[in-house]
């Protein structure tokens, strides 16, 4: 029986088309995966079936709800509707709950503003609900706020609010995207559970096609505001039509090819570095306790090397890659690069620092809005003692402009008039400048579209070619970290538990930690296999 | 909570200690010799030492520092210079005008502007929100002390409901004490609330931008409900800052007003002590109005920690 | 919203003409008594009338918005030229014991009330425009101090920051070369706030006495010198209140405009 039953819908903000001609089917009980990159609609389509699109925004088409047109609801009748035959999560879970109400609070009011129940009886079945989701009542009692919870915690809190009254239809809106690899399996569990057991419908939206392969009974994959493909998983995968999903799937799985590594003598040498930060007193009169962040860890990375650091958020990689670079100092150990301490009697030692740069994770905010590319990409230049200037100057910035896919003239443009991708590029083109022995990726391709991430792997492997580049490739995600590196370090809260080479590793791992990162990762299917099996 | 509590208390306790030593220093500086200028330029050196020594002008500074706070913590605030008598007495009386007035004031002003705040964040961009806030951007470039002086040529003069000026004692009844402290305390308040329904209304709807006020329509809130139950606690935050602020501009602010209504505050006080170079009483007027919003800013701290849990450290 | 810029734009040249205006041309002498002439409503002649000692509105308002100008305008200046750069050393060193006494020392100034800060001044040093000046640049500092630590701090947590200390900068030339720039419409903003905000106190400390003394003309004192009058001669306090409220709404009206204009995240990239 369908559920929801979205017809031609069509939504304009302010006239500007976001939603055009979208037309797909949800059964009960069934879980629909909605798919494709930033700007494809998938968002926007979730919120207009609550309603709850953007103000100035007009919606045409249909989409009708167990038979009710629900474009034509009134906002008083739509109210009645939300929380109560329709639930939704959404993809922030520190940001989904008011940080002045408690959970047990929180969660009864869904049954509350419907009138469902008494207060007493809807705390009791708040205190239901969330042991439900998998928060017991003697860790979790009702009386909590939701900033003593962690971000898997809240969610779990968002999605017990969402089925509060057992809706008919839950709408999840990139509902792991946020959690770490094992959280964010967990939390599909329960999502896939909580559907089998209520009979729900689940309109799931996301951008990972492993979690979509591995989840949904139906995909619907979305481009530019409509549906360019949509079919039962297995039949979608065996038999892709459209050249968009092709695409998107290979890119998914995108394999590059790198250099063979010569053996080299060790160009990083970390050497058992420790790093505590003090937590606020809890004691008036004590001395404030520390927490370790990084805890007695010890590595080399050689010359020619690509070395990947793997670990779910908290695990100490963030401060590990600040103190490597320079930007903070350890409470003990050594962190050495060729030879030479990067912390020199308390101060940064800038010999040392001229032979690494980095490259960060957020293309939006790792440039400064108020300079033009080559005033950005020259700023390493500082660290020389005699940086190029003139002629020479414009060559070094025309050469790297190109050499990470880029035209010269780009040097006088501003940085906002450059995508996510070619924003990276730049990035990288900074930290080449200088022709460094190290460069770190710091979660460096996390924050794009698959389609661009597979391009700046692709030129991440071209420039190993060229410049034989040394790197510390810091990410949480595992199917890259596994493409572009030689070897592997595993870190999990401050410790290096397991390392070795990446495909070994990968391959039969040896510490449980690293097995279940692994497990708890989505996998995307063999195409192939899926073909000869239908 | 308590650790949150201690924290400031013992801050509270510094910022006094260093504001009553900078006013004591300041005043230090002032040119020319309390006991002389009270005596003229003919008194004798013997009668002047004698002064001197009455005032407790005789010892080294330090000490007199101490002399003078430990002076204060017992409610001990000197003898003024030109009325030789105890300084706590005329502050006593006068305080019990200015502090009412600046509450009075306070207590209007925030009436007055978080509702309008709430119904201008809640209106965003039509009618109601343009009017509120074309008033609240007249209120805030309006002088209170001219505000006032227009209040009375209407009120007073005109129509002739309140008094022009003046006020009538406590002892008539609290509600003619009120009254003659109403048009005061309207001038006071009215440009205040025109801030504060500003920042309300701001931090309203930079709340209402938030996941969670979506995630509360999400459950089947109203527009309405999610704004009450989950917009306005978390806009108040803010607002309780600017609140704490404002208090130190509507005591100050009284001390103008008091002017214009003839008010006998702590204005008149201060203003009186000027002009005969009677150090003491503004030494410890000043004293005491900084003391009133360091002990306001500390009770907004502890507001805070009320409205947001997490400033309550569980230990 | 480019209306409340406009309009602001145009209210504050307004005033700022006057006052240039007033060096070289005035319709009468701003100081000449005229007894015969007291007392007069807005006229033909007189355009704002005249006061109880014959002296032209108009003149002394366009003479007094100098003072007003030139008062606020240098109380703003010592707030930033002092509340910057210790907000931006606050900022760059967040959490440490100079990042703690740069905020304590501000908390500390926020007791003192700019009207507090002249009484005191004017108590031991006698009264004079120089002593509003310096109230209310006093309690500017902490107000910069605030404002540009609260925009530093949230820049220093961006990439490009810490890109720049990769590159081996040092705390100083990333506040000079990234972060002031940056903030650079946030405190044009706050410093037309404050602008106007120091109008109205350097009106209000003149009324009281506190501020500018005769002979130098000033709004505060002519509303001073009109309460007595103000039964028969309103306009005596209608039309320097009005300047005043002209000035101050001018400027505010500048502030809102200029930082939704300002705002990128209200213009459109790319």
């Amino acid at each position: 029986m369908t559920l929801l039953r979205i017809k031609d819908l069509s939504l304009q903000i302010a006239g500007k088309p976001i939603l055009k001609d979208v037309s797909f089917d949800i059964g009960a009980g069934e879980i629909v995966a909605v798919t494709g990159e930033s700007g494809s609609g998938k968002s926007m389509t979730a919120l207009a079936v609550m309603r709850l699109e953007p103000d100035r925004s007009s919606v045409s088409g249909s989409i009708l709800f167990d038979e009710v047109e629900i474009l034509t609801q009134t906002e008083a009748q739509m109210c009645g509707v939300r929380g109560q035959a329709v639930g939704m999560v959404f993809q922030e879970p520190m940001t989904a709950l008011n940080p002045v109400k408690t959970i047990g609070d929180q969660v009864a009011e869904t049954i509350l503003v419907h009138g469902a129940a008494s207060k007493a009886e809807a705390m009791a079945r708040a205190r239901d609900l969330l042991n439900r989701v998998g928060l017991p009542e003697d860790r979790f009692p009702l009386s909590r706020y939701p900033h003593e919870l962690s971000g898997g915690q809240r969610q779990r809190v968002v999605i017990a609010m969402a089925i509060a009254l057992r809706p008919r239809l839950l709408i999840a809106d990139e509902p792991t995207t946020a959690l770490d690899v094992t959280t964010q399996a967990q939390i599909l569990d329960l999502l896939k559970d909580l559907v089998r057991e209520y009979g729900m419908g689940l309109l799931i939206i996301t951008h990972d096609l492993a979690v979509v392969a591995e989840l949904a009974d139906r995909i619907v994959v979305m481009r530019y505001g409509e549906v360019v493909e949509t079919g039962a998983t297995a039949a979608l995968l065996a038999n892709m039509q459209h050249p968009y999903t092709r695409m998107l799937f290979a890119a998914s799985g995108h394999q590059v090819t790198l250099p063979e590594r010569q053996d080299a003598p060790p160009l990083l040498e970390v050497r058992n570095a420790v790093r505590d930060y003090r937590l606020p007193r809890t004691r008036l009169f004590q001395p404030p306790e520390t927490f370790r962040a990084v805890n007695d860890v010890s590595f080399a990375l050689h010359k020619g090397e690509r070395l990947g650091l793997v670990g779910e958020s908290g695990c100490g990689k963030s401060t590990l890659t600040r103190a490597i670079l320079g930007l903070e100092e350890v409470q003990s150990g050594q962190i050495l690069l060729d030879g030479e301490p990067v912390f020199a009697g308390h101060k940064p030692n800038l010999s040392v620092r001229r032979k690494m740069q980095v490259v960060f994770q957020d293309p939006f905010g790792s440039f400064n809005p108020r300079h033009r590319v080559d005033r950005l990409i020259t700023e390493p230049f500082h660290l020389q003692d005699s940086p190029p200037t003139g002629s020479e100057r414009s060559d070094r910035i025309a050469e790297m402009l190109v050499a990470v896919g880029l035209s010269p003239d780009d040097a006088g443009k501003y940085i906002h008039q450059f995508s996510g991708g070619q924003r990276q590029r730049i990035a990288i083109a900074r930290a080449l400048i200088i022709r460094p022995e190290l460069i770190l990726f710091d979660e460096a391709v996390s924050a794009l579209d698959v389609s661009v991430r597979a391009q700046i792997l692709d030129l991440l492997a071209e420039l190993c070619e060229t410049y034989n580049l040394t790197y510390l490739f810091i990410s949480h995600d595992l199917s890259v970290v596994r493409t572009v590196t030689d070897r592997v370090l595993v870190m999990k809260s401050g410790e290096i538990v397991e390392q070795g080479d990446t495909e070994a590793v990968f391959g039969a791992p040896s510490h449980p930690y690293t097995r279940s990162l692994i497990e708890a990762a989505p996998v995307l299917p063999d195409l192939e296999t899926f073909s000869r099996s239908i | 909570m308590l650790r949150y509590t201690l924290k400031r208390f013992l801050s509270l306790l510094i910022s006094l200690a260093i504001a009553s030593l900078v006013i004591f220093a300041v005043v230090e500086v002032a040119p020319g010799d309390p006991a002389s200028f009270m005596l003229g330029i003919n008194a004798q050196p013997d009668t002047i030492a004698a002064l001197r020594s009455e005032l407790g002008l005789d010892v080294s500074r330090p000490e007199r520092y101490l002399n003078w706070v430990g002076g204060l913590l017992q409610g001990d605030f000197g003898t003024s210079y030109t009325y030789r008598t105890p300084v706590s007495d005329m502050i006593a009386d006068r305080l019990w005008v200015s502090l009412p007035l600046a509450l009075y004031a306070l207590t209007l002003s925030t009436l007055i502007a978080l509702p309008a705040g709430i119904y201008a964040a809640a209106r965003r961009g039509r009618a109601g929100d343009v009017v509120t806030m074309g008033a609240t951007q007249l209120g805030v470039a309006v002088p209170n002390f001219w505000f006032a002086m227009i209040l009375v040529l209407i009120f007073a003069i005109n129509l002739r409901w309140f008094a022009a000026g003046g006020f009538v004692g406590w002892d008539q009844g609290l509600i003619a004490g009120l009254h003659s402290l109403t048009l005061p305390a309207i001038a006071l308040a009215l440009p205040q609330a025109s801030i504060l329904a500003r920042v309300m209304r701001s931090s309203l709807l930079d709340i209402l931008g938030e996941d969670f006020m979506r995630t509360a329509r999400a459950k089947g809130l109203t527009r309405r409900q999610a704004l009450w139950r989950h917009g306005v606690r978390n806009a108040l935050i803010p607002v309780l800052t600017i609140i704490g602020l404002q208090f130190s501009f509507l005591l100050a602010g009284s001390i103008i007003i008091e002017q214009v209504f003839y008010l006998p505050g702590l204005g008149r006080l201060v203003f009186q002590a000027i002009s005969s170079r009677d150090l003491i009483v503004v030494e410890s007027v000043v004293m005491l109005l900084v003391f009133a919003v360091i002990v306001v800013n500390f009770a907004v701290d502890l507001a805070y920690a009320l409205v947001d849990p997490r400033l309550r450290v569980r230990s | 919203m480019k209306r409340n810029l406009i309009l602001g734009l145009v209210l504050s040249s307004l005033v700022v003409l006057a006052a240039g205006l007033s060096f070289v041309w005035t319709p009468f002498d701003h100081a000449a008594l005229n007894i015969p002439d007291k007392l007069q409503r807005p006229n033909a002649e007189h355009w704002f009338g005249t006061d109880h000692f014959g002296r032209d509105l108009f003149s002394m308002i366009m003479v007094g918005a100098r003072t007003s100008i030139a008062v606020a305008f240098v109380a703003v200046g010592i707030g930033m030229a002092a509340g910057v750069p210790l907000g931006l050393a606050a900022a760059a060193h967040k959490g440490s014991w100079l990042d703690e006494l740069i905020m304590r020392g501000n908390d500390l100034v926020f007791a003192f009330p700019s009207l507090v800060i002249a009484i005191l001044i004017t108590a031991v040093f006698g009264a004079g425009a120089i002593n509003a000046i310096i109230a209310i640049g006093i309690f500017n500092i902490p107000v910069f101090a605030r404002i540009t630590r609260g925009g530093a701090l949230s820049l220093w947590e961006r990439e490009f920051i810490l890109a720049a200390r990769v590159a081996g900068k040092g705390a100083a030339r990333i506040s000079a070369e990234h972060i002031l720039p940056n903030i650079a419409n946030l405190l044009i903003v706050q410093g037309t706030i404050q602008f106007s905000l120091g109008i109205l106190a350097e009106a209000g400390l003149s009324y009281v006495g506190l501020g500018a003394q005769p002979p130098t003309p000033s709004w505060g004192r002519m509303l001073a010198d009109a309460q007595t009058m103000v039964s028969f001669a309103p306009h005596l306090a209608l039309i320097p209140g009005s300047a005043i409220i002209v000035t101050v709404l001018g400027l505010n009206l500048m502030g809102d405009g200029l930082r939704d204009w300002l705002d990128p995240r209200l213009r459109v990239t790319r």
